[in-house]
């Protein structure tokens, strides 16, 4: 039987109906139409589902939508500035070649967005450490370790 | 996944509640092993009971000599606890190399222990650190608690509320871990006390166990190559894909010397 669910989303209050089963990353796509949160691997491993909930880098494939209940979320759609600006952790990667394919973007800049947060000048050693849930089949990784190098300059 | 009925419990004493009028109820805390077994409909309950919303299950404190850590803390924040890095750095250690951030940011304490996963990390820390399980009806000893794989001495009905760890002198966490899901596929931490000096292996057999014969050498000599002789009999330690038996038995001396050495802080 479909819940009522509440949340802030992107800054937004948000209030819809979810069955019990529904998990966070298909509410947010299909319910709340964000789909720049991707389904990579959908077994919790590939993190391009990776949103912030309260705060936190989550994967959102990995919970339901109603353990969201009342949380604040926020999706790749809402790190942009108002005048629809790039976050300056997605001009890094766009400058540094941090994306081939881009289908793991989304959740690469909300992990390294966390990452910076609390390691305000991270080592290459700590990105590579910190981006452990996140993975790129394109890139070899190279180019978006120096794109969160920058955008961690770019953010400070 | 399966259809099931969702319950968000307001309290400890509601979730049991709810958690004995369900057909086959289980209780969700971070929900990351559980949400990918109902994903892959290798569980499938009739009620689901999120203990995500009881802020009493949450946090930690220092009491009396020990660390009483809620069972709904998660492995990021028992990391980043400034209490849990100054009394016990073993087990900050060992939270931080749970899985990946994300994971560390839903995955709770309460619910590895529950879980006893043979290859889960705090099971190591139980044993090694001689915890006591605290749950809505008793405190279960370290020693008593884990039966076998995922299995556990709780009983129908029972919550983990907390987890309470003897503070040690020393302690020290060394994991040979997978490197895809960075599971243990041998961890052991190890412990000295007023009262003498554990060894908890996680990852090797079937459930977390002791090596009296290491915390023996341990006691007369607490350094590295005391337990670098020990030999480990592989005959019931878990064999698979990632590492033999006998492999494991290796490695239980090599983790366990290197956890000696990070107690000593070398």
């Amino acid at each position: 039987m479909p819940v009522k669910l509440s949340m802030t989303v992107n800054g937004k209050p948000v209030s819809a109906e979810a069955e019990p089963r529904t998990l966070l990353v298909d509410f947010i796509r299909d319910q709340l139409r964000l789909t720049g949160t991707h389904i990579g691997c959908d077994t919790a491993q590939c993190g391009a589902c990776t949103i912030h909930l309260n705060g936190n880098a989550v994967k959102s494939c990995n919970m339901l939508a109603l353990q969201a209940q009342g949380a604040t979320i926020t999706t790749i759609e809402g790190i942009t500035g108002p005048d629809g600006s790039l976050h300056p952790m997605q001009a890094a990667f766009r400058d540094h070649h941090g994306l081939q394919c881009g289908y793991c973007t989304p959740g690469m800049v909300m992990s390294a967005i966390d990452l910076v947060k609390r390691h305000p000048h991270p080592s290459e050693q700590t990105i590579r450490a910190e981006l452990d849930g996140n993975l790129c089949r394109c890139t070899g990784y190279h180019g978006i370790v120096k794109a969160v190098e920058a955008g961690a300059k770019a953010m400070g | 996944m399966y259809a099931f009925n969702y319950h968000k419990a307001s309290s400890v004493a509601d979730a049991a509640a709810r958690l004995s009028a369900g057909v086959d109820a289980k209780l969700l805390a971070g929900g990351q092993t559980l949400i990918a077994a109902l994903k892959m409909r290798l569980a499938a309950p009739s009620d689901l009971i999120d203990l995500g919303g009881i802020a009493e299950m949450r946090g930690v404190r220092t009491e009396g000599g020990k660390l009483v850590i809620g069972a709904m803390t998660t492995h990021a924040q028992v990391a980043a606890s400034q209490d849990v890095r100054q009394s016990m750095p073993a087990l900050a250690v060992l939270a931080a190399s749970i899985g990946d951030r994300m994971v560390r940011n839903m995955g709770t304490l309460g619910g590895s222990v529950a879980n006893a996963d043979p290859a889960a990390d705090y099971p190591a820390a139980v044993i090694g650190l001689g915890a006591t399980i605290i749950t809505n009806k008793r405190g279960i000893g370290a020693d008593d608690f884990f039966k076998g794989m995922y299995e556990t001495a709780l009983q129908p009905g029972e919550i983990i509320t907390q987890v309470a760890f003897p503070i040690p002198q020393k302690c020290g966490y060394a994991k040979f871990a997978n490197p895809a899901s960075r599971y243990a596929i041998v961890g052991v931490l190890v412990a000295q006390t007023g009262g003498g000096v554990r060894v908890g292996v996680t990852g090797a057999g079937p459930c977390a166990f002791r090596v009296p014969e290491m915390e023996k050498a341990l006691v007369a000599n607490f350094a590295p190559d005391a337990v670098a002789s020990v030999k480990i009999s592989h005959t019931s330690l878990n064999s698979d894909l990632h590492a033999s038996a006998e492999y494991r038995a290796h490695l239980v001396a090599v983790m366990a010397k290197r956890a000696v050495a990070a107690a000593l802080g070398q």
